[in-house]
């Protein structure tokens, strides 16, 4: 099987659309309520979590095959834990800018549903290579969503985005910014308005 | 390979704990003295935030800058007197101590000089919603206004909880305003929910982090790691 089969591009962009992780998947709902209130840690975050998926799944298809049956799960969460916790280390000693950003990040990605899905879901059965596409196909999917609504928020919630003030100061402060964007209630119900638009127009053979 | 019986499962979860703890020990004991230098650099960068330098300057320049302007890093008692002796630039001192010391009476104090002008950082010590939060006050000579203020988080909420300290405008709030109210031995300096401050003592909190923002309140006034025990020595003119 060859490096980018017609199937191994399925397992990578299919979360992109028709399979996404947020939107039809419902995983990782949480954290992408708590960190969109603005672009960049929506974007941060999306970007962590594309390259923890890719590589737990990695270590976990490798030894996909010792893993006894029953306590798989603790096995996934110990790898994803040790991974997590291994990265924030290294980046501590070397980068550390970046982990003093990402700390608040660590204990959420972790936990993160969309982590243990593809786990379970996937690299217990698949190899190491379709595994890596389906880790980063899924984050990136994830990391979309992330991006369209901590986009919508911070817009119309503070007029600006990634922190430069697009909407001139004196509108905003005339009525623009709207407190409700900022609130994670507002998240939740414009999730719900982009998983709706995403099953009217793309989701057919759902009937 | 029988993967289901009982004593594969047992060794099986045995040897990946092993492995895994030996792993994180490893890169832990690795990686500890570069991990220290960043934490003391961020640690003197934190300080000169609250002292309204540059937030851009490059680790050389905010070495270079302690050095500068921090005359001394005391360590004083809560009567007000100097315990132990810090130096220019110091790190040895009162740069050493942290939250446990500060609650335990132990009470670092930097004292500055910035232009020509006396100024003294306080390093504050609390709790937010999901962990400690941190700060460092810098007060004017009068010992009764800001001069500046910074603040440092674990783990709040990117993009809420987490504002106190990436917001810069919401932490210049804090310059100009007084600690105390008519009661010289009560500081009052607290913060407020958003859009309600009035006065010279009240600040506004952060929209959508109200209990970050009380954490930041009760940290000020705190008997243990806040303002209250510098109270004698605020006093003293």
């Amino acid at each position: 099987m060859s490096l980018f089969s017609k199937q191994n591009k399925k397992v990578f962009t299919e979360p992109l659309n028709i399979n996404n992780p947020i939107m039809v998947q419902v995983l990782g709902i949480c954290s992408s309520l708590a960190v969109t209130s603005q672009l960049k840690p929506a974007i941060v975050m999306g970007l962590a979590v594309t390259i923890i998926t890719a590589f737990s799944n990695v270590i976990i298809s490798l030894i996909r095959n010792t893993i006894p049956n029953r306590i798989r799960i603790i096995v996934q969460l110990v790898v994803v834990a040790a991974l997590v916790t291994i990265v924030s280390q290294i980046l501590k000693a070397v980068a550390y800018d970046v982990s003093v950003q990402l700390s608040v990040y660590v204990g959420l990605i972790i936990t993160n549903c969309i982590l243990m899905g593809r786990l379970e879901a996937f690299a217990m059965t698949n190899k190491p290579w379709p595994s890596f596409l389906d880790g980063i196909g899924n984050g990136l999917g994830y990391a979309m969503i992330l991006v369209i609504v901590g986009a919508f928020r911070e817009f119309f919630g503070r007029g600006s985005l990634l922190g430069f003030q697009i909407i001139p100061k004196s509108v905003c402060d005339a009525g623009w910014n709207n407190g409700m964007m900022t609130m994670p209630a507002m998240a939740l119900i414009l999730l719900g308005c982009v998983i709706w638009i995403h099953r009217a127009y793309f989701v057919k053979d759902d009937k | 390979m029988k993967t289901n019986s009982n004593s594969y499962t047992i060794i099986y979860s045995t040897i990946l704990v092993v492995i895994v703890a030996f792993l994180l020990a490893f890169v832990f004991q690795a990686l500890k003295p570069a991990q220290d230098a960043n934490v003391a650099l961020d640690q003197q960068k934190q300080i000169l935030f609250a002292l309204n330098q540059d937030r851009k300057m490059s680790d050389s320049e905010a070495k270079a800058k302690y050095k500068q302007l921090i005359v001394a890093d005391d360590i004083i008692d809560a009567d007000g007197h100097v315990v132990t002796k810090g130096s220019q630039g110091g790190t040895e001192a009162g740069f050493k101590l942290n939250s446990k010391d500060a609650k335990e009476g132990r009470l670092a104090l930097y004292r500055c000089n910035v232009d020509g002008k006396v100024k003294y950082v306080i390093p504050v010590y609390g709790n937010g919603l999901w962990g400690p939060i941190s700060g460092y006050i810098a007060i004017n000579d009068d010992k009764a206004t800001v001069f500046g203020a910074y603040f440092n988080h674990e783990s709040e909420t990117a993009g809420l909880g987490a504002e106190i300290k990436d917001n810069q405008q919401w932490q210049a709030q804090f310059k100009g305003k007084h600690l105390f109210a008519s009661d010289p031995q009560k500081i009052a300096l607290s913060v407020v929910k958003h859009g309600t401050a009035q006065g010279d003592n009240q600040v506004d909190g952060v929209t959508g982090a109200t209990l970050t923002s009380n954490g930041v309140s009760e940290m000020l006034k705190a008997d243990k790691g806040g303002l209250q025990p510098y109270v004698k020595f605020l006093n003293q003119k």
